[in-house]
């Protein structure tokens, strides 16, 4: 393989503390040598002045829908629409026909990945068989076909019984179980996060004490077990400070040891920055679980992601397509596509009000996700590691067209936003495989 | 057949009748103004205009409903529009085709002037975004239902005088109702004090910064009203644990004769109907001397007419046969 030269970019590599104006040469495929006035060594010279050059981004979870929903995605499509967003890693929900609750599933979305020859691909098992929430799937069948961890997608495991025997038994494997924290009840029919702006609209709301009771049960869980609990996608206030402090009891806990904290968390980015007004359309683009929430809440998820209580930012990841979308708000499916905004999203979002500053934000799209899946080598720039690595135009202004998105839906609302923030150059151990305008 | 010059009211430029939220008073009034018109003509013996002849007003009712339906399809042929009726049942609706599919093909047909009623809150906004047709809202899931506001704002007009400084009382589920929000927003625009009473499980959060007040006490409130607006109860909602039963419901919420005589003298009571007798209100008062429930019905034919008037007269010269 051909060496690459990634000239003097901002180097930002938040596992090994790096931010700093450097070279980076990539050979054989690895990460090789990190410093100034690097030699090309060969290969092809890449003048990343004035960008940054950080880990290839890893999403926790992503419709991939392949098989059975082809019509919104496929694994192709998915990944690269991935690459296009400077993703180098994604994990595949199970949420397909079937559903990947065996081993020979996991091993058809490794298959697919491969063919498709874009980003890598991880599959999530299913936790119940089926995703029905009645009986465990094979977990460990699923973790010899490659899965990383264990999730129901975006049905919410009701009984505490079942996720405490999967949270014991996963344990076995060294695989945390992802739960979307929602209770079913309380939601029901929901289509909007419940409060004013339900009410206006005459829209069937979904508490935020539907997501604060799950976020409790499965922390109260995962400490009875010992067990790994991911909590996807949160979206209120009480969720966050329920972390916050489960968090600080384990490192209390494990004080001079390695904190090994049983309990992670994610945001959608789309969560940080449209709140419920935005309903007022009626736009089935705004029908998202969890739903937009209130400002309040906007605002402590934030909080959460400055203080390190949330660990990764997810693009949540939900193509329908637009056959699905053109209907009345109460048939259409939750979800938008996610994977090609994310960057710039979070720009805006965060970096642009000064809430985070880029090698934090770079934290929660790379080491982040990489720690809570455990994936060793993914996530950094260490010398050696396989070389996926991103490169980004801090400052390159566009407008978003989701006619030019290369996921197979276009389910956004944010068609037509003018952001900051491009996505340039991509590679995957070592091989470009996504340049910006080409 | 009498021919009308509706009069151009600059208050009206809307080809579309979505809710009572974005109308001004002005725009209120015009169609209350032109609905009193419309009746005082009636009365003296018009009782047919040629003001929508060669127009096409579809009915497109997703829900069922008897009421507004008929009163929809009656005002559009009072002004010798042609009209076409929809309905979801035996329609290629029950064939998979969408919603939107089907209000294309019905506009394909030359319906300028698109009646709907949705199961859906927002369906008519959504739809008005994808037609070239005016869409007049008749009730869109728990949201709003703007002609049948106006024709309770018409009626109480009617009987009291005025609107401005009375007292309405609205009782029942306010949560699922879209009755209640076009009643809110409308008659605290034109300055009603407006009082939502119902069970506490039926009145949605934040209500009161719609402008109005809340009271889980129908008698507490009864001596202060000028008008109270039965809206209806669904049994279903017991099942959801709303409230426990029917009869506990009907003892702390029907309007019956005792409660009629806490109110004022003058006291109007309104139903938008279906009326459940027992539920929300007795016999005795649905027929009694109080009741405005059947003017409500006369009235909103009326009401209708105006709006189809004034949309279609918003349209100029939007669309039309294809």
């Amino acid at each position: 393989m051909k060496p690459a030269l990634l000239r003097g970019g901002r180097v930002i590599d938040p596992a090994n503390g790096v931010d700093a104006i450097a070279d980076l040469l990539i050979l054989n495929g690895r990460i090789g040598e990190i410093g100034w006035n690097l030699s090309p060594a060969g290969g092809d010279v890449y003048d990343c002045e004035g960008k940054i050059v950080c880990p290839g981004f890893i999403d926790l979870h992503v419709g991939v829908r392949d098989p059975g929903f082809e019509e919104d995605e496929t694994t192709a499509t998915a990944t690269a629409a991935a690459l296009a967003g400077g993703f180098t890693a994604i994990a595949s929900l199970p949420d397909t026909a079937p559903v990947v609750d065996n081993r020979a599933a996991a091993e058809y979305v490794i298959l697919q990945a491969a063919r498709a020859g874009n980003c890598r691909v991880y599959p999530l098992g299913a936790v119940t068989r089926g995703n029905a929430g009645q009986e465990l799937a094979d977990l460990g069948q699923l973790a010899d076909g490659g899965a990383v961890a264990f999730t129901d997608a975006k049905k919410p495991l009701q009984s505490a019984e079942i996720l405490r025997r999967a949270l014991e038994y996963a344990r076995m494997f060294r695989r945390p179980i992802f739960t979307h924290p929602q209770d079913a009840a309380l939601t029901a029919g929901g289509v909007m996060h419940e409060g004013y702006y339900s009410t206006l609209l005459g829209l069937r709301g979904m508490p935020a004490a539907a997501e604060e009771i799950m976020v409790s049960r499965d922390i109260a869980l995962a400490e009875l077990t010992g067990g790994r609990v991911h909590l996807m996608c949160l979206s209120t206030k009480g969720a966050v400070e329920a972390v916050r402090r489960a968090k600080g009891k384990a490192s209390l806990s494990t004080a001079g040891q390695r904190n090994s904290s049983l309990v992670t968390a994610d945001v959608a980015v789309h969560n940080l920055l449209l709140t419920d007004a935005a309903l007022q359309t009626y736009d089935a683009h705004c029908k998202v679980n969890p739903p937009f929430r209130s400002e309040d809440h906007v605002r402590a998820l934030i909080e959460g992601l400055q203080d390190g209580t949330l660990d990764a930012i997810s693009s949540d990841h939900q193509p329908s397509a637009a056959e699905k979308t053109s209907r009345e708000l109460d048939v259409v499916p939750f979800g938008i596509v996610g994977l090609e905004t994310v960057l710039p999203l979070c720009v805006r979002a965060l970096i642009e009000p000064g809430h985070v500053k880029w090698p934090q934000l770079i934290a929660l799209l790379t080491s982040g996700p990489a720690r809570v899946l455990e994936l060793g080598e993914r996530g950094t720039l260490s010398l050696g590691v396989e070389a996926d690595v991103t490169v980004i135009d801090p400052q390159a202004r566009w407008t978003i067209d989701p006619q030019c998105f290369r996921s197979k839906s276009r389910n956004t609302p944010f068609g037509g936003w003018t952001v900051q923030g491009r996505v340039e150059w991509v590679f995957v151990g070592g091989d470009l495989r996504f340049r910006a305008n080409g | 057949m009498a021919s009308l010059a509706v009069p151009r009211v600059d208050a009206w430029n809307r080809p579309h009748l979505l809710g009572l939220q974005e109308l001004s008073v002005d725009e209120i009034l015009t169609v209350l103004d032109l609905a009193a018109e419309l009746r005082r003509r009636y009365r003296a013996g018009e009782t047919k205009f040629d003001a929508l002849k060669g127009v096409t007003v579809g009915n497109l009712f997703f829900e069922p409903s008897t009421r507004t339906r008929t009163s929809f399809s009656l005002a559009a042929k009072r002004l010798s529009a042609d009209t076409v009726d929809f309905s979801a049942a035996g329609s290629s609706l029950s064939k998979g085709e969408t919603f939107l599919d089907t209000a294309r093909n019905i506009e394909a047909m030359g319906v300028t002037l698109m009646v709907v009623r949705h199961s859906t809150s927002g369906a008519p906004h959504w739809l008005s975004r994808h037609l070239q047709a005016s869409v007049l809202n008749a009730g869109d899931g728990t949201h709003e239902h703007p002609t049948q506001a106006l024709l309770d704002m018409f009626t109480i007009r009617e009987h009291a005088g005025r609107i401005a400084g009375l007292t309405v009382v609205l009782v029942g589920d306010i949560l699922h109702s879209r009755v209640a929000r076009s009643n809110i927003w409308g008659l605290t625009k034109l300055g009603a004090r407006v009082i939502v009473c119902g069970p506490s499980t039926l009145i949605p959060p934040h209500i009161e910064r719609l402008g109005v007040e809340v009271s889980y006490n129908l008698d507490e409130v009864l001596p202060a009203a000028d008008c109270v607006n039965l809206l209806r109860i669904q049994a279903e909602r017991q099942r959801s644990a709303f409230f426990p039963s029917i009869y506990e419901y009907a003892h702390f919420f029907a309007m019956n004769g005792a409660r009629v005589r806490r109110a004022k003298p003058e006291v109007l009571i309104l139903a938008p109907g279906p009326i459940n007798r027992g539920v929300e209100l007795t016999p005795e008062v649905a027929d009694g001397s109080r009741s405005v429930i059947l003017d409500q019905v006369t009235n909103g034919l009326f009401v209708r007419m105006a709006c189809l008037l004034l949309c279609h007269q918003a349209r100029g010269s939007r669309g039309g046969v294809p």
